[in-house]
Parts: structure tokens; C-alpha cells; sequence
């Protein structure tokens, strides 16, 4: 008997939960505003589907409505990825060491 | 073009390496390479989807030209951001998440052959279960974090907005999101899918606008996490092992995040969610005859004296430090206090300000090193032996009563031992009670000295008279 594909993305994403579990409970309390900033810029790897949707169309009409979709959701996401990694960057940045100071 | 499975493999890849980002963040010095680590496994997913459609049209440039302004506007609004702003710049990132889902899952159920889905009125089961249910966590998403980021902007009053019948609409509603989505399945008629968005944008409404200013850490943590769960939707419509990974990464980082906020105002998720805190307890509180008693006034030399003779000081910020943006201010008259041989630290209680994390940042963004800032359980102990706390826009977090008064509502709260250490210098506008509406015992202890102002011209006039 084969199995579904979909056990397999499930196994995949139960598995992911519990990395992200026990990897978010050792993130330093200190940096849980860059740990909210970081997971929000790599969420927007939802622009991947965004692509998908702009460019796969196959009508050959670049400005079909589910293309039009596709672009619009990659404008918000790109917003996201650059605005995300990079305030992300300006923050941890600004952590620094006493002995660094000097 | 390429393979399914090397296409696959990279997928794999960018989610390890998102993976890493997050395990960088255990340190401060681990935590740039981690976020170059995120933005390399970016570069690949976005890098391998464009090779792998390999459709270099018209359609490629215009999608440049999108990124290219996308970009631009992220990076400067990334640039421009005030740190203090740092809670309401969370939200609206949030909202973009959410509503970049429900666009790529409406392209999907529009077009669903170039997703390998089926055909328009012919979808598979499982994938419509999956977009529906993608779209309407990132329609909850969007319109949620769109109302955080009003109230923390202030453009909309954070105090609780309730009716009657609140709760009953939104179990109501979220029913017939569930009822619709089967019908959508077994009818495949797209009128189905176009209500249940409109539906979950109402609920994001609702969720939020019952929820109190000083609830904001749990809400921004919950549609942190939400973004995450909607991601993970998409991916399993789009059948993409990086956006499954993703997706339970920031589902459970969020989720996390919500569990300890809520553990640091020991309230239950349900409690904060269902609201109106602040509204219900204020009229039981005010009635206590607490507001005639005797409080000691002092001003800026009289703090300056204290703290100057003092051989340790622990300074408790909280919310009104950033409204007052004093942490400059802080760190110059931390600054003069060190050269006078004074031992100083910061105690930071789980909860203060708007969102998890928030005063480290503005302290970072001071200037203060990050080993010198410590958290509630680390540094509790020391307050007994310590001579000067110094509080700077914290008020809840502090007040005794959590640990003796069982009626309370912050009774059983994890609160900061200020009142152990031998002089407690208070920072505050007026004697009004904090957010959760009572009054705080520790402005009439005999070692307390109230310094009524603006936190940030209060820590300046130390300054000078220091």
C-alpha cells in the first residue's frame, strides 16, 4: 500500500513544531523582539507562492486576476522580507558586551 | 528549469537554514550570524522558485520592478523606525503576512492548474480544506494585527471595546467558518470561499478590539504565531516543504511567546483573549479606602543624594520609560552613577511594555550592554541586598499586593521584590493606579520616595544634580 504524500508534508510539519518548541525555549528572553521580527521576515517566504501565482499562469495574459493576485501578494511580502530582516539586523546590532564598550 | 526533487532538496535547505536563524537568537553573539543564515535560506527559496517556473516574460520584469519597490519601501521603513516604535512596526509586518496568504491562496482557488490542485470547480478536497483554511487564519491575521497596530499607534484608545453578546457572535462566526468551508468542499462553489475571507476579516476585528492596551504583548505574540499557522496552510495547498517548515516554526515561536506573556501577568490565554480586564476590575478596586494615605514626595537631589550613597542600584523600567523615551536619559545617569562606583543593574519583569523583549531593545538601543540587563527570576533575589531601586515607568509589575492579597487581580502575578531593597525611588507622573486598574502599595511604604514627573526630565534633573 503507498502511502499519501500528505503523511508525509504532515510528518514534516509535526516534526517542524517540535524543533520549533524546543529551539524558541532557548532563545535568550532578551532577544524576543528580534526572535518576533526574524519569524515574521521568514514567514513571508510565502513569497515563494506568490511567485508561483504571478508567473505560472497559463492563459498567456499576464494580467489574468490570479496572476494579478500573485504580484500584489509579492509587493506585501517583499515589504516584509527586506523591512523584516533588516530591522531585525539594526536591532541585534545594538547588543553589545560590556567589554565591547571599550 | 529543474526537478521536482532537486527543487525539493532546496526547499529543504532554506527551512534548515531558517532552522539555524532561530538558533542563533539562544545568544547576542550568535544572533547576526543567524539572521545572515535566515536571509541566505530567503535567497534560495526565492531564488529557485523563479528558476524553477522558468518564465522569463514580461510577467519576470514586472515581478522584478514589484520586488524592487516591495524592497525599497521595507528597507526603509526599516531604516526610519524609531526602536520605540518597534511594537506597532511588529503588528503591521503581521498584517502583510496575513494578507499576502489569503491573496496567494485566492490565486490558487482562482487558478488552481498551476498548482497542480485540479481544475476551477474540480479541486481537490484536501487542498480546499487547505487554502480555505490559509486563508481565513491570514484574513484573521490581517484585520487582528491591522486593530493592534491602530491601538498601539494610538490612532485607536487601547482600552477594551465590549458588547453584549460578544463572545457568543464570535463562536457563532467561527462556527459557520467551519460550517461554510464543508460546504465549499462539497459544493465547490466559489461564492462559499469569498464569504468565509469575509468572515474571518470580521473576526480579526472582533478578536482584537475587546483586548486592553497592556494585553498587547499576548496579542502580538498570538498573531505572530497565527502569521505562522497561515503560512503553513499555504504551504500544504502549495505542497512546499519550506513553507510547512516555516509555518511551524513561527506557529510555535508565537505560541511560545503568548505562554510566557501570559505566565508573566499569571492569567490564563483564554482569560486575556476573552478581554476587558481593565474594565471590569477597576470598579471593585476603587472602592478600597486606600487613596487618602500619606506619601512621601521627594525631587530630583533628594534621588540624586540616595543614589549617589548608594553602593548598588537596580533600575526597574517599564512601559512609560519608552512613552517618555528616557533610556537615553537612563544610561547618561547610570553612566555618571558607575563613575562613582555605584553597582547598577536593570531588572526586567516578563511583561513590561508592549511586547515581548521591548525594554531590552530600547536599553540595547541606549547603549546599555546586554550582561548588565537581567530577568525577573535572575535578579529577584538581589533586591534584598540591594540599596536604591530605581522604577521608571513600571507600576503593576511591582506592586507587593500580587503576593499577599488573594483578591486581587494581579494576586499570584510574578512581581518584581522592589519593596525588599533599602530605598525605592519611584518615577511617576501621579498617584493614579496602573493598568490593571489598582492601586500599588508600594507608594506608601516608608522606604518608598514617590518623584512625581515626566520619566525622561526626571532622570535628567538627577543627572544634573548628580
Amino acid at each position: 500500500m503507498e502511502i499519501d504524500p500528505f503523511i508525509f508534508r504532515l510528518s514534516i510539519f509535526i516534526l517542524s513544531i517540535f524543533i520549533g518548541y524546543y529551539v524558541v525555549w532557548s532563545v535568550t528572553p532578551s532577544l524576543h523582539t528580534p526572535l518576533m521580527s526574524v519569524t515574521n521576515a521568514i514567514s513571508s517566504v510565502i513569497i515563494v507562492g506568490a511567485i508561483i501565482a504571478a508567473l505560472a499562469g497559463g492563459s498567456g495574459n499576464i494580467f489574468d486576476t490570479a496572476n494579478v493576485f500573485g504580484y500584489l501578494a509579492t509587493i506585501l511580502a517583499a515589504v516584509n522580507i527586506f523591512g523584516g530582516f533588516l530591522v531585525t539586523h539594526r536591532m541585534l546590532a545594538m547588543y553589545k558586551k560590556k567589554k565591547d564598550k571599550k | 528549469m529543474i526537478s521536482a526533487n532537486l527543487l525539493a532538496v532546496f526547499y529543504l535547505v532554506s527551512g534548515v537554514l531558517f532552522i539555524l536563524a532561530l538558533r542563533g537568537l539562544s545568544s547576542p553573539e550568535t544572533s547576526r550570524q543567524g539572521n545572515l543564515f535566515g536571509i541566505i535560506g530567503m535567497s534560495i527559496a526565492i531564488g529557485v522558485t523563479i528558476i524553477s517556473v522558468g518564465n522569463f516574460s514580461t510577467g519576470f520584469l514586472i515581478l522584478l520592478v514589484l520586488l524592487l519597490i516591495g524592497g525599497s519601501i521595507g528597507s526603509f521603513i526599516a531604516f526610519k523606525i524609531p526602536m520605540t516604535a518597534m511594537p506597532e512596526l511588529v503588528a503591521g509586518f503581521h498584517s502583510l503576512v496575513g494578507l499576502a496568504a489569503v491573496f496567494v491562496a485566492i490565486s490558487a482557488f482562482l487558478n488552481p492548474e498551476v498548482f497542480n490542485l485540479g481544475n476551477p470547480g474540480d479541486i481537490k478536497i484536501a487542498s480546499l480544506i487547505e487554502m480555505s483554511l490559509g486563508a481565513a487564519i491570514g484574513a484573521i491575521t490581517f484585520t487582528g494585527s491591522i486593530i493592534a497596530f491602530l491601538k498601539l499607534r494610538g490612532i485607536m484608545s487601547g482600552s477594551p471595546i465590549t458588547f453584549f453578546g460578544q463572545h457568543y457572535l464570535n463562536l457563532f462566526l467561527g462556527l459557520s467558518l467551519l460550517g461554510l468551508i464543508f460546504y465549499l468542499c462539497k459544493t465547490q462553489v466559489d461564492t462559499w470561499f469569498w464569504i468565509i475571507i469575509t468572515i474571518s476579516f470580521l473576526v480579526g476585528i472582533l478578536l482584537i478590539i475587546p483586548i486592553g492596551g497592556a494585553d498587547m504583548p499576548v496579542v502580538i505574540s498570538m498573531l505572530n504565531s497565527y502569521s505562522g499557522w497561515a503560512a503553513a496552510g499555504i504551504g500544504f495547498t502549495l505542497e512546499n516543504t519550506a513553507l510547512i517548515i516555516t509555518g511551524a516554526l513561527v506557529g510555535s515561536s508565537g505560541a511560545i511567546l503568548s505562554y510566557i506573556m501570559c505566565k508573566g501577568m499569571n492569567r490564563s490565554f483564554f482569560n486575556v483573549i476573552l478581554g476587558g480586564w481593565g474594565a471590569t476590575d477597576q470598579i471593585s478596586s476603587s472602592s478600597s479606602s486606600k487613596e487618602q494615605r500619606p506619601v512621601k514626595n521627594g525631587n530630583a537631589d533628594d534621588a540624586a543624594f540616595l543614589m549617589k550613597n548608594a553602593s548598588s542600584v537596580i533600575i526597574v523600567p517599564g512601559y512609560g520609560m519608552a512613552v517618555a523615551q528616557a533610556q537615553h536619559a537612563l544610561r547618561e545617569m547610570v553612566d555618571v552613577l558607575k563613575k562613582n562606583g555605584v553597582k547598577v543593574s536593570y531588572a526586567i519583569h516578563p511583561v513590561a511594555g508592549r511586547m515581548p523583549g521591548h525594554m531590552n531593545v530600547l536599553l540595547a538601543e541606549a547603549n546599555v550592554p546586554y550582561d548588565e540587563v537581567f530577568e525577573l527570576e535572575e535578579i529577584n533575589n538581589d533586591f534584598a541586598n540591594c540599596d536604591v531601586a530605581y522604577v521608571i515607568g513600571a507600576n503593576d509589575v511591582t506592586n507587593p499586593i500580587a503576593k499577599s492579597d488573594p483578591q486581587s487581580p494581579i494576586y499570584g502575578m510574578p512581581v518584581l521584590d522592589v519593596e525588599k531593597s533599602k530605598s525605592v525611588l519611584f518615577v511617576k507622573r501621579s498617584l493614579s493606579p496602573g493598568y490593571a486598574g489598582i492601586d500599588n502599595d508600594l507608594f506608601y511604604r516608608d522606604n518608598t520616595l514617590m518623584l512625581f514627573a515626566d520619566a525622561k526630565k526626571m532622570t535628567e534633573e538627577i543627572v544634573k544634580s548628580l
